[in-house]
């Protein structure tokens, strides 16, 4: 079968590997689309904090409950909050995003280069996009994760030398989990770390554009 | 000086004339002043520039550009990346008819914090390297380049808080502080709709969130239910 067509991971299983990254007792920030759904696969004993950028930390999982307005998080959902959640206005949550406060943050990507630079806000074919808050947490985040597919609909890469689209922050990238294989960005470039179940590392390496070193042994994911 | 009490949202709005500065408070659906925007748009304001975080995802705001209320939006989201559901205030801005300044989110948060503590600029990371510097000033300080932001003000800031005092202090519900709280502080005139009016004194000062100096005008109306239509 021609890698292309092999089946790639689910959005929910990207976000289940994404989840395995986040360590216990941290703070994390999950943007809107493939990384809100990493909510869902945080282990409940790791005490994970989960701020959201209109204010609140300390939320829980998605409402099942009567709609409120006021509770929702960056993305407009609904929400629970867990014991000891917080509120507080905009300017702190961004003086709490700027100021390095989150250890983790995680983000949808369209481009990401092999500096790590990310492009995640506009794609310039179809115009417009909205910055939100990506751009502050690209640069504040002590550790930034991008969840994204590891090529367009029509198979184009989007791990590239350098991006195309409209960047979202320069060199701000430090892991990047695909729908094909797990790429950590270092200072000598980018790194292939894990593969989908499946995937063998030289088909990755075909269907991404910027150089990737393969070490030995490159393990499939754990899922 | 206690904040006026006022009947109506439309009165509470006397004096925000064509041309005017506004912001606009809420997070889409948390604490949006939903009231307060009908009265603008019953109103007939006109050529008003907006500073809000979002416009036309399911807010309210978008209704004024049903007559074209607005000539300029300042905020973090307006366009999305895909124009399959286009808001009014999108296909404005694609025809040209709006302006737009798109605004880091943070960024947006702390230009109008420095706007109402009387800080002149500061220097942030967000945005070097990006559409966001074009024309601003990049300074190097400890190896690294920041941008110069400058603060935001504004002419009238149209606000919702839970619940308010007759001095004018406010306290807000759940994630309703949000662009609220901060916008209070940075405008000529801070008109706030609220749930609920309650005596002076009946506050607790430890739960007061927005303090009654910041707050000018106050009308109590019931809220109006705001749904997100998704990014």
């Amino acid at each position: 079968m021609a890698a292309e067509h092999k089946p790639r991971l689910t959005r929910e299983l990207v976000a289940m590997r994404v989840a395995q990254e986040l360590a216990p007792g941290s703070t994390v920030n999950l943007g809107v689309g493939m990384p809100t759904l990493v909510a869902a696969f945080a282990p409940p004993d790791a005490n994970i904090l989960l701020q959201s950028e209109n204010g609140i930390l300390g939320y829980g999982g998605f409402s099942e409950e009567a709609y409120d307005q006021d509770l929702v998080n960056a993305g407009g959902q609904p929400i629970t909050l867990n014991p000891g959640a917080s509120f507080f206005d905009s300017a702190a949550s961004f003086a709490m995003i700027r100021g390095g406060h989150i250890d983790t943050a995680v983000l949808g990507g369209l481009q990401v280069s092999e500096r790590g630079d990310l492009a995640n806000w506009s794609v310039p074919e179809r115009g417009g996009g909205s910055i939100g808050g990506a751009m502050d947490l690209a640069v504040g985040a002590r550790r930034l994760i991008v969840a994204m597919e590891h090529t367009t609909k029509d198979g184009r890469p989007r791990i590239l030398r350098e991006c195309t689209y409209p960047l979202t922050a320069r060199g701000c990238v430090d892991l990047i989990v695909t729908d094909l294989a797990v790429v950590e960005v270092g200072p000598e470039g980018l790194m292939l770390r894990e593969v989908a179940p499946g995937w063998a590392p030289g088909e990755v390496v075909t269907l991404t554009d910027a150089p990737l070193t393969v070490p030995r042994g490159v393990p499939e994911m754990e899922l | 000086m206690t904040a006026t009490i006022y009947d109506t949202p439309d009165e509470a709005l006397d004096g925000v004339s064509d041309g005017a500065r506004v912001m606009v408070g809420g997070f889409v659906s948390a604490s949006s002043p939903t009231n307060l925007i009908f009265a603008l748009k019953r109103r007939g304001t006109r050529n008003l520039t907006v500073m809000a975080t979002n416009i036309g995802f399911g807010d309210r705001l978008d209704e004024l550009c049903e007559d074209r209320q607005i000539a300029k939006a300042i905020a973090s989201f307006a366009v999305r990346a895909s124009s399959a559901r286009a808001s009014r205030f999108e296909e404005q801005y694609r025809t040209g008819e709006v302006e737009l300044e798109l605004v880091p989110q943070g960024t947006l948060a702390e230009r109008i914090r420095a706007g109402g503590a009387g800080i002149g600029g500061f220097l942030t990371r967000t945005g070097v390297g990006t559409q966001v510097a074009e024309g601003k000033d990049v300074l190097s300080w400890q190896g690294e380049e920041w941008l110069l932001e400058r603060p935001l003000r504004a002419d009238v800031a149209i606000l919702k808080a839970h619940r308010a005092d007759r001095l004018g202090n406010l306290c807000y519900r759940m994630a309703g502080r949000n662009f609220n709280a901060v916008m209070a502080t940075a405008a000529d005139l801070v008109v706030v709709e609220v749930e609920e009016i309650v005596e002076t004194g009946e506050l607790a000062p430890n739960e007061i969130h927005t303090p009654a100096v910041y707050v000018d005008r106050i009308v109590r109306c019931d809220p109006v239910e705001v749904r997100w239509d998704g990014r």
